[in-house]
Order: C-alpha cells, then sequence, then structure tokens
C-alpha cells in the first residue's frame, strides 16, 4: 500500500506540474457538457422552403398559412418558375418546395382529387423523413376537414358521419420530448471515457518514451503495484470530472435523477475501470505516444458511434447490435439513462454491471500481463 | 577468497541470428570496482540489461547476489541499484520529489527516507536547487542526483551504466569520489565507461569485444600482459580485432 | 533547397518505416468506414412494441395485424393491464406500448369515434417521436380504409413527396460524406500536432533551428508527408463509398479533390498552431482528441443537423472548419453542384486556414526569441 501510495503522489505531481493540463481536464469537459448538449438534437424547426403557387386560391393560401402556423416551416421565398426554385435547393437555400398546381383549388372544390408536390433535399435523410412526416401530417388533417366541410355541403343533413379514431399521445419519462435531458448523460460518459482512456493510454508508453521506464523496472516494485499506482490517479480525476457533470446535470440543466445516485457512482466506479485498463493495455501494446494515442482514438470514436448515444442502438442492423455487446460505453450510457431517466434500480441493470466487471476484469489482467519488467 | 557478488557462466543472449553476448564467463567480488569496457556495440548494456534483471538471457548462468537471474529476478531488484545510459529521473519533478519518489519505491521507512533525502541534497550540493524541477540542472547534477539515488536504499550491488558520458572533468572527478565512497560502504560498483582514465580507477577492468571477454584483469596486470602503458592503448589493440562497432 | 529535400525525405522516411502507426493510418479509416456505413442507421426499422388490447375484438385485431405487419414494428410484448406498462419500459424491452380501450369496436361502430392510446418511452424523444408518427400514420391509414369501405370515397388532396438527391433515404448517402470529414480533421490534426510537439520534446527541433533550414522549411517538411497520407486516405475512401456503398457521385472529381486538400491544408494548419501552442505531446494530443473529436462530431452536422440547434450554437458551428468541408462534399456528392455554389463555404476554409497559419507562425516566433 505504501508503495501504491508513492506512486500516486508521484503522478499526481507530474499530472498537475504540467500547467495547462489542468483546464484540459476540468474545464474542457464541462464546457463542452455545456455547448454540446445543445447541439445533439433532432428536433424538427423552422425549415425554410420555396413556395410554387400557381394556383393562387383561398385553399392554396390556407396550405401555406397552415404550414407556417405549425411552427416548423419558414416560407422564405415564393416563386412561379419551378426551375428557380430548384436552384435554390441546389444552393442549399431551402430545404423544401411546395408546388401547387393551378387547378389545385378547383379540383379541391368539386370534391376530385388534387395533387400537390412536396419536394424535399433529402442529402441528410433523418431530416427529410422528419420533414415529410410533419408536412403529411398538416396536409392530411387539412384535407380531412375539407372534405367534410364539401361533403357537408353536398350532402346536407343525410351527411353520415365517418369514423375517426382518437390518437391519445402520452410520452413517459419525459413528456416534453426534450433532447437534452436525453443527451447529457450520455455525453458525460463520453467525456469521462476520453479523458480516461487518453490519459491511461499515454501514460506508461510516455515513461518508455523518456526512459524512466527502465529505471522502474530495475526496482522491486510489483506488476500490480505499479498498474494500480497508474491506474487510481486517472480513476480520481475520471470521478471527480462525473461528479461535476453530474452536479451540472442535476442543478444546470435540471435532469430528473429518479433512481439512486449511488448506484450511478458505483458503476461509474466500475466503468472508469474497464476504460483505463484498456487505455493501460493500449499503452502496453504500443511504442510511441503517437501510436498509442492513435489506436485510442480510433478505438474511442467506434466506442461512441456504436454507443447508442446519437443514433438508437435499436436502428443497427443485428450484427452491430451484437458488436455493442462489448462496448462498455454503450453499456454505461445505457444504465445511466435507465437510472437517471427512468429510475431504474439494481434489478434491471445486474446483466450489464456483471458484463462491464467481466471486462474490467479482462482488461486489466491483460494490462498487467502484457507489461514486463523483464523482456525476453 | 571474498564472496562473490556476481558469477556468470557462459552467459549468451541472441536476438535471432545475432549473437549480442557471446557465452562470457566472470565473477565479480563483493565490495570491488567493476570496470566494464568495450566498444560501442560490443554487448555491454544487454550484458548489463541480462545482470540486472530487465532481459532474459538466452543461455548460460549468472547469479547476482547470490539470486539466480533466470529465477529470482524480482529477488536481484531488491539488492541492486542501477543508473541507465540513458538519463531516467523525471524531469518534471523537483530533486526532493525524486528522491522522495524512488526511495518509497525502494520501500525506505518514512524517518529513514527523510535522512537519506537531506543527506543526498547535502552530499551532492543541491541544497539551493532541492525545490527545482529536474529539467533545469545541469547535466553532472543530474547525473550525481541519479547515481545518490541509485543506492539510497543501500544495494548490495549498483550497477552504471556509462555515468559520466557527457560530464565535465571536475564533475567527472567529483562522480568517481562518490563512487569510491561507495564501495567503501561495502557496495558493490560494476560500471561501464568510454573514459579510459576512469578505468585505471577500477579494481580490476574487463573489455568486451563483439559479444565476447577479451580480457580480464586489474588495470596493473591487463597493461603488464599487452605491454602498454595505459588501458587506452589495451583497449585499442583488442577493440581494433573487433568487427561491429565503431571504434 | 537541397536540405530541405533531404529534410522532407526524412519525414517520409520516418512515417513510412513506423508500421504500425501507418497501419493505423490507412487501415482505421477504411475499417471506421465501413463499420459505420452499415451500422449508423437513423431509419427506424423492427422497433420493439407492446399491445394492451382491453376489448379484443375484430377490429382491434386487425389493426394488430396491420401495426404486426409493418416494417417499423415488432409486437413483442402483449400485456393484460396498465400496470405492466411500468416494467417493461423500465427494463427497456419495448419502446411503444399501443393502448386500445375497452369496447372499441362497439364504440367505434356506435359513436363513430373511439380512443387508442400510444404510449411511449421517451428517455429517446427522437425515436418516440418517430414511433408516434409512424404508429398514428398506420391508424390513419386504416380509419381511410374503413371509410372508404363504408363509401365514403377517398377524394381530395393526394400529397405527392419527392425526395431530391437521395430518394432512398440512405443514411450511408448522408454519413459518408460526415466521416470523410472527421477523418481528415482528426487525422491531419493529430498527426501533425503530435509530431511536431515531439520533435520539441525530445529537443530535436533545436537542432533542425540552427540547420540552414528556415522555420517554414520545418513546418513545411512535417506538414506535407502527411497532406500526401491524407489525399491517399481520401482516394481510399471514396473507392470504398463508390464501390460498397454505391454512394452516388454527382458532381467533379477534380474540384472534390481540390476541395478535399483544401479543408485538409486547414486541418493540418490546425494541427500546426495547436503544437505551437502547446509545450508537450501529451498537451497537444489532449486538445487535438478531446477537444476536436466531440466538437467535430457534433457541430459540424455530421449527426445533428445544424439547423436544429439554437441559434447561439448555430454561430459557434460557424468555428468548425468541418462544417464547412461537409457542405462542400454533401453538394459535390449528392447534388453535383459546380463551385459557383459552393465558392462562400470555400473561401471560408481558405480563410480560417491563412489565419491559423498567421496565428502559429507568430507563436513560432515569440517562442524563438
Amino acid at each position: 500500500m505504501r508503495i501504491i501510495r508513492f506512486i500516486l503522489r508521484k503522478e499526481f505531481l507530474q499530472i498537475f506540474r504540467n500547467k495547462a493540463m489542468l483546464p484540459i481536464l476540468f474545464v474542457m469537459p464541462v464546457v463542452q457538457l455545456l455547448v454540446l448538449s445543445f447541439a445533439a438534437t433532432y428536433e424538427l424547426k423552422e425549415v425554410d422552403f420555396t413556395l410554387v403557387d400557381m394556383d393562387q386560391s383561398a385553399l392554396s393560401r390556407q396550405i401555406t398559412g397552415k404550414m407556417q402556423a405549425s411552427g416548423y416551416f419558414n416560407l422564405k421565398e415564393k416563386t412561379f418558375d419551378i426551375d428557380q426554385a430548384l436552384e435554390s435547393m441546389d444552393a442549399s437555400r431551402v430545404s423544401m418546395i411546395v408546388y401547387i398546381p393551378h387547378d389545385f383549388g378547383k379540383r379541391m372544390n368539386s370534391g376530385h382529387s388534387a395533387p400537390l408536390q412536396i419536394l424535399i433535399d433529402a442529402v441528410d435523410g433523418s431530416r427529410a423523413g422528419l420533414i415529410q412526416s410533419y408536412s403529411l401530417s398538416i396536409l392530411k388533417d387539412l384535407n380531412q376537414d375539407h372534405l367534410a366541410e364539401v361533403q357537408m355541403k353536398k350532402e346536407g343533413p343525410r351527411f353520415r358521419q365517418a369514423k375517426s379514431i382518437r390518437i391519445i399521445p402520452q410520452n413517459w419519462y419525459n413528456p416534453d420530448l426534450n433532447y437534452i435531458t436525453y443527451m447529457v448523460p450520455g455525453i458525460l460518459v463520453v467525456l469521462v471515457s476520453m479523458i480516461g482512456i487518453f490519459l491511461s493510454g499515454m501514460n506508461i508508453v510516455r515513461e518508455q518514451e523518456i526512459g524512466t521506464i527502465e529505471q522502474l523496472n530495475v526496482t522491486p516494485i510489483k506488476k500490480y503495484q505499479f498498474m494500480i499506482g497508474k491506474l487510481l490517479p486517472f480513476w480520481i480525476i475520471g470521478m471527480v470530472d462525473l461528479l461535476i457533470g453530474l452536479a451540472l446535470a442535476r442543478y444546470g440543466f435540471q435532469i430528473p435523477f429518479l433512481g439512486s445516485l449511488a448506484l450511478i457512482l458505483l458503476v461509474a466506479g466500475i466503468f472508469l475501470i474497464v476504460i483505463q485498463s484498456f487505455g493501460l493495455f493500449i499503452s502496453t501494446t504500443t511504442q510511441t505516444q503517437q501510436q498509442a494515442m492513435f489506436l485510442a482514438w480510433f478505438v474511442m470514436v467506434i466506442f461512441i458511434l456504436l454507443g447508442g448515444l446519437f443514433t438508437p442502438i435499436e436502428s443497427m442492423p443485428v450484427w452491430a447490435q451484437q458488436l455493442t455487446l462489448a462496448n462498455p460505453i454503450a453499456y454505461f450510457i445505457k444504465i445511466m439513462r435507465m437510472v437517471l431517466l427512468k429510475g431504474a434500480g439494481w434489478q434491471e441493470i445486474q446483466m450489464m454491471v456483471y458484463s462491464l466487471v467481466g471486462m474490467g476484469a479482462l482488461f486489466l489482467f491483460t494490462a498487467i500481463n502484457r507489461y514486463k519488467k523483464t523482456t525476453a | 577468497m571474498s564472496e562473490l557478488a556476481i558469477q556468470t557462466t557462459e552467459l549468451t543472449k541472441k536476438f535471432g541470428d545475432f549473437t549480442a553476448v557471446d557465452r562470457i564467463t566472470f565473477d565479480v567480488h563483493k565490495g570491488e570496482i567493476f570496470g566494464f569496457l568495450g566498444a560501442n556495440g560490443a554487448g555491454k548494456t544487454t550484458a548489463m540489461k541480462m545482470l540486472t534483471g530487465l532481459l532474459l538471457p538466452s543461455s548460460g548462468r549468472a547469479a547476482v547476489s547470490g539470486k539466480d537471474v533466470f529465477t529470482q529476478a524480482e529477488e536481484i531488484k531488491k539488492r541492486i541499484g542501477y543508473m541507465s545510459q540513458k538519463f531516467s529521473l523525471y524531469d518534471d519533478l523537483t530533486v526532493e520529489e525524486n528522491i522522495q519518489f524512488y526511495g518509497g519505491i525502494y520501500g525506505l521507512p518514512d524517518e529513514k527516507l527523510q535522512k537519506e533525502k537531506n543527506e543526498v541534497i547535502t552530499s551532492s550540493g543541491l541544497e539551493k536547487v532541492r525545490n527545482k524541477l529536474v529539467r533545469g540542472l545541469p547535466l553532472g547534477w543530474k547525473q550525481k542526483l541519479a547515481f545518490s539515488i541509485s543506492i539510497l536504499h543501500n544495494p548490495d550491488i549498483v550497477f552504471l551504466d556509462e555515468p559520466t558520458g557527457g560530464v565535465d572533468p571536475v564533475t567527472r572527478r567529483q562522480f568517481w569520489e562518490k563512487i569510491y565512497e561507495a564501495a567503501n560502504q561495502g557496495i558493490t560498483v560494476f560500471v561501464t565507461t568510454h573514459y579510459m582514465d576512469e578505468a585505471e580507477y577500477c579494481d580490476r577492468v574487463s573489455i568486451m569485444v563483439d559479444g565476447k571477454i577479451e580480457a580480464l584483469d586489474s588495470p596493473e596486470g591487463l597493461k603488464e600482459s599487452f605491454s602498454a602503458d595505459k588501458i587506452e592503448e589495451v583497449f585499442i589493440q583488442l577493440a581494433r580485432s573487433g568487427k561491429r562497432g565503431d571504434a | 533547397m537541397s536540405s530541405f529535400k533531404g529534410f522532407v525525405e526524412k519525414e517520409f522516411k520516418q512515417i513510412y518505416r513506423d508500421k504500425r502507426t501507418l497501419v493505423v493510418l490507412f487501415g482505421m479509416p477504411i475499417i471506421m468506414l465501413v463499420l459505420f456505413g452499415f451500422a449508423i442507421r437513423n431509419e427506424v426499422t423492427s422497433v420493439e412494441i407492446g399491445i394492451l388490447d382491453l376489448s379484443k375484438d375484430d377490429v382491434t385485431r386487425q389493426m394488430i395485424q396491420k401495426l404486426k405487419s409493418s416494417e417499423s414494428f415488432e409486437v413483442t410484448a402483449y400485456l393484460e393491464n396498465h400496470d405492466d406498462v411500468e416494467g417493461l419500459f423500465r427494463k427497456g424491452s419495448v419502446k411503444e406500448v399501443v393502448v386500445f380501450e375497452p369496447n372499441f369496436q362497439k364504440k367505434l361502430e356506435r359513436n363513430a369515434e373511439a380512443d387508442i392510446q400510444i404510449l411511449t418511452d421517451a428517455t429517446d424523444p427522437n425515436l418516440a417521436k418517430l414511433v408516434q408518427l409512424y404508429t398514428s400514420s398506420i391508424i390513419r391509414d386504416y380509419v381511410l380504409d374503413i371509410n372508404d369501405n363504408a363509401g365514403n370515397r377517398q377524394a381530395g388532396l393526394v400529397v405527392q413527396t419527392r425526395m431530391m438527391y437521395n430518394p432512398e433515404l440512405r443514411s450511408v448517402n448522408l454519413f459518408v460524406p460526415g466521416l470523410i470529414a472527421v477523418i481528415l480533421m482528426l487525422v491531419s490534426a493529430l498527426m501533425t500536432s503530435i509530431s511536431i510537439t515531439k520533435e520539441k520534446e525530445m529537443g530535436n527541433m533545436e537542432i533542425l533551428l540552427v540547420s540552414p533550414l528556415k522555420p517554414y522549411h520545418i513546418i513545411i517538411g512535417k506538414v506535407l508527408p502527411y497532406l500526401v497520407l491524407s489525399v491517399v486516405n481520401v482516394i481510399a475512401i471514396l473507392l470504398l463509398a463508390h464501390f460498397i456503398f454505391k454512394v452516388p457521385f454527382q458532381g467533379s472529381y477534380l474540384l472534390f479533390f481540390a476541395e478535399s486538400i483544401l479543408f485538409i491544408l486547414t486541418a493540418l494548419s490546425l494541427g500546426v498552431f495547436i503544437s505551437a501552442s502547446a509545450n508537450n505531446q501529451q498537451t497537444a494530443m489532449m486538445i487535438s482528441l478531446a477537444g476536436l473529436l466531440l466538437p467535430t462530431v457534433l457541430l459540424s452536422g455530421f449527426i445533428f443537423p445544424i439547423s436544429s440547434m439554437p441559434v447561439p450554437l448555430q454561430y459557434i458551428s460557424t468555428l468548425i472548419p468541418a462544417r464547412w468541408f461537409l457542405v462542400i462534399v454533401r453538394s459535390i456528392m449528392l447534388k453535383g453542384s459546380d463551385f459557383m455554389l459552393i465558392w462562400k463555404e470555400s473561401l471560408i476554409l481558405l480563410l480560417m486556414t491563412l489565419v491559423l497559419i498567421g496565428l502559429s507562425m507568430k507563436k513560432f516566433k515569440v517562442r524563438l526569441q
């Protein structure tokens, strides 16, 4: 224990002596959490569109009025030339074109089918899907009202009311569909993981590059003492970062903490060991800091993008979903969201925690094993 | 006959086809200053790494302080000190912090650590810079500090790999005074060097050529058998016959 | 000039010898592209949902059948009462529960009106919203159907939507340009910043500075190999995108490469700037990795549309070079835009590059004096 204490002291001295490191470790994650949490949203708002209204009827005006009133669409320009409208879309000035043919109103009022075209810039496919769904639902509502009106006029009192099904939506856990509530825990996990894996990934290979590792290797220090001494400082830094982040989430972002904070901290502790042992493992397999960082970066990008932070894991193909079984970040993000937002308890998350423990043991064991005080 | 600090028999290290150290056999007595000479690339550092437990030998036998290098490397590490060719203190730690760290790693009890720390700092004349980062010290000071730290835990043997490389003559002299001091305390000193005048300070000297030990005797004995005035002449005679290295 | 040539050769050799880094440099972008090209999806398919049918009549059975046959959903749980919903949501085993009220068919026939509750697990608001939209549209279609059968001929508004540039709404088409930007940004910035700080840390910088080489020679020499490597990476990614993912390429290849080189230069000068500001590798790496990764992914429009962000963030995102390059790549690849449509973005990248180079020159000079 005493020896570990000395290593700890040394690591902390070294980390904090580098003046540039303090802000990187504690300020940068906070700033990123604050800024990026607002960025991660699919909320659709203010889609600029071009109107090509060849009809100029009361009905066509009603359509544009409804679209603007929905709050999702913003009439940016009007034209009678479809080519000009397409040019605007080519230049990314607008994302949607609404084309209303000239006998539109007449056909509608006479009870005929009246076509109307919507062109959507689908370069961003997910956004295009949302634009489509929203515009369709506005237009369909309008159509239904209009049809009923026309029919009423035509058939008078004989009009038999069409059947309708009322849809009553209810969003649990996040009734306002607030994206920030969902993203903050996930981004926090990613930030803490990055700090952890990069710091630990650089560490041993750095001593190797400088040459101090040899001096350590001739000392009677035990391998496990060395590894724990290397792991613990980053673990403590990671936990501090996490606590700052959680405080920010609770009091800054007003995120509900439905579940137990102790449970989150327990899982966080295990998770950090997993991530940092993995970093140390990378550190023992590489020869220069450059290599180590590149490898760590690569793994990190995969973990993050396949971690369900930005795109739902459910949408991935099956093989990719299976890959996430080996992704500690995916587990922790999921656990964070379940416990904080849904109030899940030990019962619901225990399997994932066991997986994390397994991974941690594996990585730590391999890292200790890979580190050789005596080379062959 | 005194006890043996180091004893090797046919110790060999191969890297693939290349035999870096070729069946070397020699003994080092307790308390002696043993000079380990050889041209660049002759295999000195490799041999030293095997003896310090950093590198596993390919074949042969060796015991350091009575412990086997194959099976008891970690035991050996408790009993030796080592100062490598590459400067190996943490240059982003202060003088005191370095001493504190290595002392702690070797398990010195707190009180003793404090005492030793002050002693090292006074004896190396580092009082004024004790709270300065090692990075800013002149090389000679750093080397003196590194040596003091390598014998902090009072080891049986200390291995010095070219400890005075790039150091000015005055500091080199001071450095050797410290080596003698250590030897007087009963620490066996195993030292490699390129300075032939330093070889004269040793009790016994071995000269490696192409992975083999070609000569081993006291400086006087060597000069006599090679009918030379200086060790330097002996060295040049032997090293010329070597095929590798640049000497 | 010959000493400069020698220096450049040395840089190339050093990189070439470091086989591991080479493997990472070339292999990883490719693996990443393949992985994400296939794995990242925004489309919602086979979302697991539950049904709570309190009526169990012909109409509800028909509607459940409709839900089951939709590609978007997979009905994995049939609940018996309301209290079971909580447990399922908590475990995360279903994302939505569709509740049919008791006497559904009777109400529909007698009052021409019946209620369906759509309960969603809205921890993921986006998924919840999409799932809800899809379910509603299935229900709406069903209503139209039954009314049709009852003699209410469907007429009126017929909406024809056309998805421009990406008619099948493939996520790959969206993510490949994004990945090019992210990979180039990080590879170039990271590698140069490390490579230069390493020379500084090892003390080689001083040796180089006393040589006849001018400081800008050194920088160019450091940057050149990575420029070449990055261009090779671009080619590799492009080939993959074309042959494996069948991402359309509408525009000019020449323009694309010119723009790529411009963006690589921006990233490289960012790397130079970082190394001019950082005193050791550790700091340089932490800045270029931990500092760049998330902002590049999040603020560039790679995954989340910039138009969805709050206005202040939209301004901040203008500082992210990848944002502009992303617009350029998407325009060229998917829309076939020519230079006239993207000159503004190109100009911004050029300005960024110049500013970064200017700033690093200043920093380097200060250090040398």
